[in-house]
């Protein structure tokens, strides 16, 4: 139904040569590191840890806290998706910049936070679980919520008419057509939360581990890389099963949906949707209390409150860092810009490549393989580029560039996720229709998928901005001096002694916060204007 | 329709612009010119104007490229050993030095001036790494906590099992953290082979808190630093006093120097360098007195070259333990994951 009518009867030249870019790109700069740092640990040892009962231990570990993370997630960021899908109110901007400013936010401060709020000193799983929703909670309420604003509301408004209760229509109707929304939100924030790193290692006060820490140990710290690579190996056997069953949830889910513009859809709330909207406020409160602790730990000092922490974002923090506190945001800005128009481009041509794909099969294995990077260690890819890409013309190795393609290949998937589930849910009559009046395909998809999409498309600009923004891991381990962005200048700072150092770690948090919203609220600006375009 | 395509339109020119306007890294490009790389680790620190005085004489620059802790950065140079990352490495610390010499990461290069490097930091009789300094990890107390509460400062290792401490001390991890394993390293040296775990099971039963790194014990948990934290003991190094220092120059804080482990720092040139002559001279450059000197406020650790002379304030808030324990590195690099798993099993198991 998908697929009915599809640009690769007319154009299989354009949608080959997309695949080609993509899966290129996937191969080069994903599979092909991957499987080199895999290679090197095989073989001896790989068997003696998957015998290890300690092993299977840590993969429940791994597979529980993030389950239990992603319910919590979900649970927390469905009433902010329907804030913002649903509810007529002034300042939907503003929120929507302050939930994702969670986001970007570096794991050693916001674990940091969590274990001095939450009394976490000697390790403990509910705050490793709050601490993960708390991260993802932007996801599941941007991904959901980007879908549900489109949702005709006179289908629920028909059934409650019918007789049916406010939670009948929403179980029986809204859900229902969430669906590919929610499968979408569930897997990206369960590969998320499954692959935690900092969280792990500092609510875990080192005694919980997880696949992810594990692996950073053996690889890093031990040059383990049989152990690393058998773990490796199970991590992303439990990668693709978790992406096999999203792939089930959302084959049942998906289907032609009447999308309706957004502001169509918000209203005032009745009766019992203020519930919904108390609770939104609720979850709002709890995403404050870490970002409001952390905001007054840059201002605290030994004597009381003090600016000096802001005062010295010019400067370099007694030469902890190549570059100031200012540069490090230029740094970040510029690479998370390159990252964008990268993963941009590549997560539509995926996207295209996908609707075209006739065979499910096809497209749901190129799905997923487009989701993996997800699910891999950064570490692990690292080491991969360590190994293999000094095989490559231009130095790329030790290029700036690197960061925006490690931070592309992290954003993509996320932008596919997000443009997809709308692109499938175009009425296939729209296209009959432009076909019939004359367009040849590509106009077709220009006129039809992309105006439609335009929205969620810019939405899906700006996460990966924002993903872009706070990725630390794979940053941490390709950036150059010179060119750090600001969560590897936190964890830089944080790592020396004394008081300014510590004051100034926290002005660069906040700063990246500033930076953050500032580009959320542009791209809200942004897409204000296509209103005309139904 | 035509609306939105006006807004694409604009879009697409923003981008444009965006780009253009130096948003981006593509299109940056190094500059020419002898570049040599050094190799190193995240808390590699040197004083701008010294190192721009070094390229301006030498002609070279000088690109510096991290590799994570000091455990990481040796991991990296083996597993890179046969297309090195670049061509001079610094930050190998005696625990993970034999680990890089045994995998024949580097070439041997003898500085002109090392023998103004005491002996008993050489790791190496051939010569393949120099020690460039010294640092001590340390147990720190907070000495206003123990003036406050009346309560006796301890002064070593033993000390921290006595119930009147008890609750007191914070830690970092031997498994996460590097100056965790030097303090694992430490109580091997101290209690031996056979006494290190009944230490341990002491400090545990004191109710010693183990943190993942070094971070949460000594900026979150440890009182001495900002005054935030609930412990007034925390595992640190000889030199954190040195960055707690009040106006009136004395500081908050003090290591216990009976309870110090000694790690050497290394550099070296690597085999297979691209640029081996320049290499050598960055190890030339970081034995220079001017590089020496400025060692202590950019890095916190003391120089490897006898006579160079500390900072006033150092010699006064810091100063460098006498006989600090220190384990023969081969042996470290046999036993290092026995020990690291025993303590896990004994303390997290």
């Amino acid at each position: 139904m998908t697929s009915s009518l599809s640009g690769s009867r007319a154009y299989p030249v354009t949608v080959g040569v997309a695949a080609v870019i993509v899966l290129g790109f996937l191969g080069v700069f994903f599979a092909w590191p991957v499987v080199a740092i895999l290679g090197l640990g095989l073989g001896g040892g790989v068997g003696d840890v998957l015998a290890d009962p300690a092993t299977w231990r840590l993969v429940a570990f791994t597979l529980g806290q993030a389950a239990a993370s992603t319910v919590v997630a979900l649970l927390a960021g469905l009433p902010l998706a329907y804030v913002l899908a649903r509810v007529a109110m002034p300042g939907k901007t503003l929120l929507r910049a302050m939930i994702t400013v969670p986001f970007v936010l570096p794991t050693i401060v916001v674990g940091m936070a969590f274990r001095a709020l939450l009394g976490a000193e000697d390790g403990n799983v509910g705050a490793i679980v709050l601490a993960n929703a708390f991260f993802n909670v932007a996801v599941v309420a941007r991904t959901v919520g980007g879908l549900w604003s489109h949702l005709d509301r006179r289908t629920e408004d028909a059934a409650r008419s019918l007789g049916a209760s406010r939670m009948r229509a929403f179980t029986s109707v809204t859900l229902p057509a969430l669906r590919p929304a929610l499968g979408a939100a569930v897997a990206v924030v369960f590969l998320f939360c499954s692959t935690s790193f900092g969280i792990v290692l500092v609510l875990g006060g080192g005694r919980y581990r997880t696949l992810e820490t594990e692996i950073y140990l053996r690889t890093v710290r031990m040059l383990d890389l049989s152990g690393a690579a058998a773990l490796s190996l199970l991590q992303l056997a439990a990668v693709v099963v978790a992406l096999v069953i999203a792939a089930v949830a959302r084959r049942r889910g998906e289907r032609t949906l009447r999308l309706r513009q957004a502001t169509d859809t918000a209203r005032v709330p009745q009766g019992g949707e203020w519930g919904v909207v108390v609770a939104a406020g609720a979850v709002l409160c709890g995403l404050l209390v870490p970002i409001v602790a952390l905001v007054v730990r840059s201002v605290s000092g030994d004597d009381g409150w003090t600016w000096a922490g802001y005062r010295a974002l010019t400067g370099t923090g007694a030469g902890a860092l190549e570059v100031s506190g200012v540069e490090a945001a230029l740094n970040s800005l510029r690479t998370a810009v390159d990252a964008t128009w990268m993963s941009l481009l590549l997560g539509l041509l995926a996207s295209a490549v996908l609707v075209s794909l006739r065979r499910r099969g096809s497209a749901e294995t190129m799905d997923a393989a487009l989701m993996l990077p997800l699910g891999v260690s950064a570490v692990t890819l690292g080491f991969g580029y360590l190994i293999t890409l000094d095989t490559l013309p231009g130095q790329l190795r030790t290029s700036p560039l690197l960061v925006p393609f490690a931070q592309a290949l992290i954003a993509t998937p996320l932008i596919v996720r997000m443009v997809l589930p709308v692109v499938r849910s175009i009425d296939d009559g729209l296209r009959g229709a432009a076909a019939l009046l004359g367009a040849g395909p590509l106009r077709v998809r220009w006129e039809v998928d992309i105006a439609l999409s335009a929205r969620t498309v810019l939405a899906a600009a700006g996460f990966g901005f924002v993903v872009a923004l706070g990725e630390f891991g794979a940053t941490s381990f390709l950036a150059r001096p010179d060119t750090i962005t600001l969560p590897v200048a936190v964890a830089r700072l944080l790592a020396r002694p004394g008081e300014l150092n510590t004051q100034l770690a926290y002005a660069v948090c906040a700063l990246l916060m500033v930076v953050t919203a500032l580009v959320v609220l542009i791209v809200e600006r942004l897409r204000v204007p296509t209103a005309g375009e139904f | 329709m035509h609306r939105f395509l006006h807004r694409t339109r604009i879009a697409g020119l923003l981008a444009v612009a965006v780009l253009a306007a130096g948003c981006s890294f593509v299109g940056a490009r190094d500059d020419g010119g002898d570049t040599v790389t050094l190799v190193t680790h995240d808390s590699f620190a040197v004083d701008e104007g010294v190192l721009a005085a070094f390229e301006r004489r030498s002609g070279l620059d000088v690109e510096i490229r991290r590799a994570g802790d000091a455990g990481a950065l040796a991991n990296e140079l083996v597993l890179t050993k046969d297309a090195p990352i670049g061509d001079v490495a610094f930050g190998v610390d005696s625990t993970f030095a034999s680990r890089t010499l045994n995998q024949g990461v580097f070439t041997p290069y003898r500085p002109r001036n090392s023998g103004e490097i005491p002996q008993r930091y050489s790791v190496d009789p051939k010569h393949r790494l120099t020690a460039v300094d010294v640092g001590n990890v340390c147990v720190n107390i907070d000495k206003r906590w123990f003036a406050e509460h009346d309560v006796p400062e301890p002064t070593s290792l033993r000390d921290l099992t006595e119930p009147r401490y008890r609750g007191l001390f914070v830690v970092p991890s031997p498994v996460t953290s590097s100056p965790g394993l030097a303090f694992l390293l430490d109580t091997v040296t101290a209690f031996g082979e056979h006494g290190w775990r009944d230490y341990w099971r002491g400090l545990v039963a004191n109710d010693v808190r183990v943190s993942a790194g070094w971070q949460e014990a000594y900026k979150q948990d440890f009182s001495g630093s900002g005054g935030h934290g609930d412990r007034p003991i925390v595992l640190s190094y000889a030199s954190s006093p040195t960055a707690e220092t009040r106006p009136d120059g004395t500081s908050r804080t003090r290591a216990l120097l009976e309870t110090c482990y000694r790690q050497v720092e290394y550099a070296g040139v690597l085999s297979g360098a691209r640029h081996p002559e320049a290499a050598r001279r960055v190890v030339d450059f970081l034995l220079s007195r001017r590089f020496q000197e400025q060692v202590p406020q950019h890095m916190y650790v003391y120089p490897a070259v006898r006579d160079v002379p500390v900072p006033e304030s150092w010699s006064r808030v810091a100063p460098p333990p006498r006989d600090p324990a220190e384990l023969d590195a081969r042996r470290v690099e046999r036993e290092r994951q026995r020990w690291v798993r025993q303590w896990r099993d004994l303390v997290q198991g």
